[in-house]
């Protein structure tokens, strides 16, 4: 159990600074997810709180203890890798029994705890097999059980469900959740998957280029994103960005240099709905359908932008068809043309 | 294409000329290495009388020879001395060189490279230009004439340490960086971790190791000087300058000599097949 602070974090390899100085709190017990395109400093920042990396400026601290120059055993941190690191000449049992290795247990408390570790991630019947006789889903959870029978004061992971297949890394995210619910350890969990952020996190970091973004619940910064950056990269289909300038009402396309920038969810982008007065209306023809059962997305041009809007799921339009779409008011994201910093909504 | 020959009837077994070839090449090969490997089978049957009767097989096995060579002392000795020799030096080997392997694949620290250049370089000297060096560093140590003598110039070498490094590469930091986590010192994570990974060039080099100091005959006949201290290969070859070369003893000395390297390979080669399937498999 502990809090994990980053002051003015700063990360150089070289004369190349990767993480430029940031700064984050995470109270004891919350499931804080840094999420970022790839090489966006995510990594490097986790791995500089396991003590994987050495800081090159700022402070990390674990319970409110300054531990830039403690080594990672020491931090009481445990760590679960994209590519699982279990050991391949082990069996399971011995993999998570690894976890113990340094602990000063009696024999019978350590295999006590690896039962119950065991029983938990459901390894029971697979503790005396190889790891090569393991799917991909049961070796990653061999992962955390040697991450769990530390008792670690958190819990880092670095994309860890990455090399799964889609179906299982649904699975696997509801029971990285579960087991922080029962467990209430902190943890710290890296991913470039936004779905992954959505779903499992208590708070968001999105990261870009070395820096923080924005750091919020998942809700705020799907409903109020700081930039045009994090408002794309969070919400599937991205958010349309549209060249746009304020009418009496509402908004309209604008062309050459807009006033503003209106960001329209593609759920919030309502196909074939009668406009209002306010919020956008925004026509133009189909040019792909995709109907996903509940709502159907559509794609459309307008004004020589590519859009996404959907529509309810028995409602597809046909290609080549005009459509027309509405956002309320005050779902229309405001960013500024120059800064892309968010200024509002209309 | 696919389509047609999916539906044409499975060819008989059918023998292509290249592959008639590939098999002529083969055997002819495999009959260049084995004969004579039978020719000393057969000439360690055979009395001193018969040695020059090249047939293959021998008119009046006997098993004198064998008989002989194992109960005079002179053979046995140079066996033992041989095997420790062979023991230390590849043990010392499949240790000493995967910590100077491991630690420059995986560690990043001032002369690095340098240090890794200089052992490289170390392959490019052929052992004739070692040997008078090595000589004179035994004869001013008190080495002369000693196992010791005979096994230092081999306790590491460049072609070993390079082999483990280029190994060690190949184990991914993930499985180290755990460990680390996990609270292991950097030794231990070594021992326990990283040499298992890596059990299929250990076999190898062990392999190769053990090989080459089995059959080594350059310096252990410069250095030693004691009939006592004679490895395999030297106290062989003092059958042939006594009186006159009695190839039948040296032939049987061959024979039983080859039983070491036969065991030793039959069993490190399981571990090398064990191992690249280990190796298949993680992450
Ligand atoms: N050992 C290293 N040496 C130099 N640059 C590095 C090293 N490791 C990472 N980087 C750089 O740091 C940046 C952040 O990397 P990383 O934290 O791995 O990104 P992410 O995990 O978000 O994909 C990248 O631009 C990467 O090129
Ligand atoms: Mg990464």
């Amino acid at each position: 159990m502990a809090t994990i602070e980053l002051k003015s974090l700063v990360k150089s390899y070289g004369r190349t600074e990767v993480i430029h100085s940031i700064d984050l709190e995470v109270p004891d017990g919350e499931f804080v997810v840094f999420v970022g395109p790839s090489g966006c400093g995510k990594s490097t920042t986790l791995r500089m709180i396991a003590g994987l990396e050495e800081v090159s400026g700022g402070e990390v601290r674990i319970g409110g203890r300054l531990v830039n120059e403690v080594d990672p055993k020491a931090r009481n941190i445990a760590m679960v890798f994209q590519n699982y690191a279990i050991y391949p000449h082990m069996s399971v049992r011995q993999n998570i029994a690894f976890g113990l290795y340094t602990s000063k247990m009696s024999k019978e408390e350590k295999n006590a705890k690896v039962e119950d570790a065991a029983q938990m991630l459901d390894l029971t019947n697979l503790l005396d097999r190889r790891p090569s006789a393991l799917s991909g889903g049961q070796r990653q959870r061999v992962a955390i059980g040697r991450a769990m029978v530390r008792d670690p004061a958190a819990f880092l992971f670095d994309e860890p469900l990455s090399n799964l297949d889609a179906q299982l890394r649904a699975q696997m995210r509801i029971e990285i959740k579960a087991l922080h619910q029962r467990l209430g350890t902190t943890i710290a969990y890296v991913t470039h998957d936004q779905v992954e952020a959505m779903t499992m996190a208590d708070r968001i970091v999105v990261m870009k280029d070395g820096h923080i973004l924005q750091a919020a619940p998942p809700m705020e910064i799907y409903d109020n994103p700081v930039d045009v950056f994090t408002a794309r990269f969070i919400g599937t289909p991205s958010m349309n960005i549209l060249p746009a300038r304020q009418t009496g009402a509402g908004m309209e396309l604008a062309e050459g240099a807009p006033a503003v920038l209106a960001g329209l969810r593609p759920a919030d982008l309502r196909v074939g709905e009668t406009p209002q007065s306010g919020g956008m209306v925004l026509s133009g023809t189909v040019t792909a359908v995709e109907p996903l059962g509940p709502e159907t997305l559509v794609h459309f041009e307008t004004g020589g932008h590519a859009v996404i809007g959907s529509a309810p799921g028995h409602e597809i339009p046909a290609i080549g068809s005009t459509v027309t779409a509405v956002t309320a008011p005050g779902k229309v994201h405001l960013f500024d043309p120059e800064t892309e910093k968010a200024t509002g909504r209309a | 294409m696919s389509a047609t020959a999916t539906d044409m009837p499975l060819p008989k077994a059918r023998i292509r000329p290249g592959r008639i070839l590939l098999w002529t090449v083969l055997f002819i090969g495999g009959m260049l290495m084995i004969t004579p490997l039978l020719f000393m089978f057969s000439t360690s049957l055979k009395t001193a009388g018969q040695v020059y009767d090249l047939r293959l097989i021998p008119e009046s096995p006997t098993l004198a020879n064998y008989v002989q060579l194992l109960t005079e002392n002179g053979f046995l000795r140079w066996f033992v001395n041989s095997t420790i020799v062979a023991i230390c030096v590849t043990a010392s080997n499949c240790f000493f060189d995967s910590l100077v392997g491991y630690t420059l694949a995986k560690f990043r620290f001032r002369g690095r490279q340098f240090v890794f250049i200089a052992i490289l370089s170390t392959l490019m000297i052929p052992t004739e230009m070692l040997v008078i060096p090595w000589y004179l560093m035994s004869a001013n140590f008190g080495w002369l004439d000693s196992y010791w003598g005979i096994m230092f110039p081999g306790m590491m070498t460049g072609f070993g340490t390079f082999l483990m490094k280029q190994f060690f590469e190949t184990v991914p930091d993930d499985f180290l960086e755990a460990a680390r986590i996990d609270g292991l010192n950097e030794f231990t994570i070594w021992w326990k971790i990283a040499m298992p990974l890596v059990t299929p060039a250990l076999s190898a080099l062990a392999i190769f190791t053990f090989l080459g100091n089995w059959t080594a005959f350059f310096w252990p006949l410069i250095v030693t000087t004691s009939k006592e201290l004679y490895t395999l290969p030297i106290g062989l070859t003092s059958f042939a300058v006594e009186q006159q070369v009695q190839w039948e003893k040296i032939m049987t000395g061959a024979a039983l000599a080859t039983i070491p390297t036969l065991v030793v390979f039959l069993l490190l080669q399981r571990f090398i097949v064990r191992g690249v399937m280990l190796a298949g498999l993680k992450g």
